[in-house]
């Protein structure tokens, strides 16, 4: 049999989670990722070093995520957008004490307590850093089952790596869904590179102190341009996107996660209508991937930005292109998931609108 | 590419019919995504499941417009019969559904899926009299993957459980057969 599985995306992320070395996840429920932190539970306790924790509240959950992995912990938390709200705080303090993190955020319909349908409501706190001071966080925006597994392992490669909190950026109908998937192989802790920062007891050794209180304006504003400086590196190393028909497109249509999906449907079927379109998805939301998309502008002056919110990327797309070519914009937010037809309709009608048909 | 729906009352096995329908099609090397419904439920209500299976790459996995649909109760048909598909046809368990369809371009197919248990000794087996008569009349897995993807689930269940499933799935696919849809 191959090594295909039938698997609901809140247990790839959690099966995936535990193979990349996560051994420590708390959290707090809320609907609809009740299924990542049920399977987390039964997966910690069959690892002889994996700690699951019901915590008392959304923040409680990520303070003990910050001080698993000030002790060294590939450690995770994981809720739906308002418990992602309570958790600001806490990841404003993984990303000033330079602390590797994942967070899962299984976007619902908002603001408020919306509801529990799929959404991207939740983007500009994503990808603005989300809590206060002058932070980022990777954000990481799988579109489909086996990109749950890819940028799950990632996700904790990334955190380690530039020592930063890292969200994925899915949605309640991903975390719903089964799909096939292939699993990564489990890695070996033990060959992770060392930790030299962590506090796991100064026995021996001089001590050591992670904090985020500095009170000394110099010493914090230099703190601030280190962590200015290592998001310059993230932004040039881990940019990432997708780009499908975009050879020959004269328009090209720019979403992420369950909307790329449904967009790309869309494009496949103005593709057999005859028109040239293409679809741009950034798999990296931050770092967002404006070069590829400033460079696609010398071919095309039209751009369709679909998101399932009232416009948020949007933002990035425009400061991407600078106003080089026309950024039009169509958005289904509350937790509405669209078909492949109404994207088509709306691609087609932009397209003769723009009498693109013309040579 | 093909989206079926899977609907019923929570308890019916309707959320299993679709799970194994998609993990045989899986197998059968097709390109498949299975998506259960997820609202604001409760015991008792309704539960559905939509699965498409295609040999492309599959875009929605939502059925805005099912090709098929294996309605378990009535208020299941209310709810989709608006939505499928033109042409599209709906797979009915007479025991629970009389209703006619107000569609004319709908194929209605009727099995007793009850009274076929009830004659197999268990009542539990509906959802697989059903998932046998439409891998039957649809022919978008066989019955051997049907089987293969159940106990690829089920792992270690007993072996009179498993056989009591096959039975049921055969029943339902030889009602479907021998052309006897009443």
């Amino acid at each position: 049999m191959d090594k295909k599985l039938l698997m609901r995306g809140s247990q790839v992320i959690g099966e995936t989670a535990i193979r990349a070395g996560c051994r420590f996840y708390a959290g707090y429920p809320i609907t609809p990722q009740n299924e990542l932190p049920e399977f987390m539970s039964g997966a910690m306790a069959d690892l002889e070093d994996g700690t699951f924790i019901q915590a008392e509240s959304e923040l409680a959950a990520i303070n003990m995520v910050l001080g698993a992995s000030m002790a060294g912990a590939r450690a995770m938390t994981s809720s739906s957008s308002p418990g992602i709200s309570l958790k600001q705080e806490g990841i404003s303090f993984l990303a000033a004490s330079e602390l590797p993190a994942v967070i899962v955020n299984t976007m619902r319909g908002g603001p408020g307590l919306g509801n529990i349908a799929p959404s991207q409501g939740d983007y500009f706190q994503a990808t603005r850093g989300g809590g206060h001071g002058d932070y980022r966080t990777i954000v990481l925006a799988p579109a489909h089952g086996q990109e749950l597994a890819d940028l799950t392992e990632k996700a904790f490669e990334y955190a380690d790596r530039y020592r930063t909190p890292v969200m994925i950026l899915a949605d309640g109908m991903m975390g719903q869904m089964m799909e096939p998937v292939v699993l990564p192989d489990p890695i070996n802790l033990a060959e992770l590179p060392p930790k030299p920062w962590v506090l796991d007891g100064a026995d021996g050794r001089p001590g050591r102190l992670i904090k985020s209180l500095i009170l000394n304006t110099m010493e914090m504003e230099e703190h601030n341009w280190k962590l200015a400086r290592k998001y310059e590196i993230i932004s040039r190393e881990i940019a990432a996107a997708e780009t499908y028909m975009t050879e020959d497109a004269r328009f090209v249509v720019i979403a992420y996660g369950t909307a790329a999906r449904i967009a790309k449907g869309g494009i496949k079927r103005a593709r057999e209508m005859g028109l040239k379109v293409g679809l741009l998805r950034p798999v990296t939301l931050y770092p967002f991937p404006e070069r590829v998309i400033r460079e696609m502008s010398r071919s095309v002056k039209d751009f369709l930005v679909f998101e399932m919110n009232t416009g948020q990327m949007l933002d990035d797309v425009k400061l991407s292109l600078e106003g080089r070519s026309t950024v039009h914009f169509y958005g289904r937010p509350g937790g509405v998931v669209s078909t492949p037809d109404e994207i088509a309709k709306v691609i087609s009608s932009l397209y003769y609108r723009q009498h693109l048909e013309e040579d | 590419m093909k989206k079926t729906v899977f609907a019923g009352f929570g308890g019916q096995g309707v959320l299993m019919m679709g799970y194994v329908f998609a993990v045989a099609a899986m197998r059968d090397g097709r390109e498949v995504t299975y998506l259960p419904a997820y609202g604001a439920e409760m015991r008792g209500g309704t539960a559905n499941c939509t699965v498409v299976v295609s040999d492309e790459e599959i875009f929605s996995p939502v059925a805005s417009s099912p090709d098929f649909a294996v309605i378990m109760n009535k208020p299941s048909l209310l709810k989709y019969e608006g939505v499928m598909k033109e042409g599209g046809t709906i797979l009915l368990n007479s025991n629970h559904v009389s209703r006619e369809l107000t569609r004319d371009d709908l194929t209605a197919i009727r099995i007793p899926a009850v009274d076929i248990a009830r004659k197999l000794g268990s009542e539990r087996i509906i959802n697989m009299i059903m998932l046998g008569a439409f891998v039957a009349h649809t022919n978008t897995t066989s019955l051997d993957s049907i089987m293969n993807g159940l106990s690829e689930i089920v792992k270690g269940k007993k072996a009179g459980i498993m056989k009591l499933n096959r039975k049921g799935l055969d029943e339902g696919a030889e009602y479907i057969l021998k052309g006897d849809l009443r």
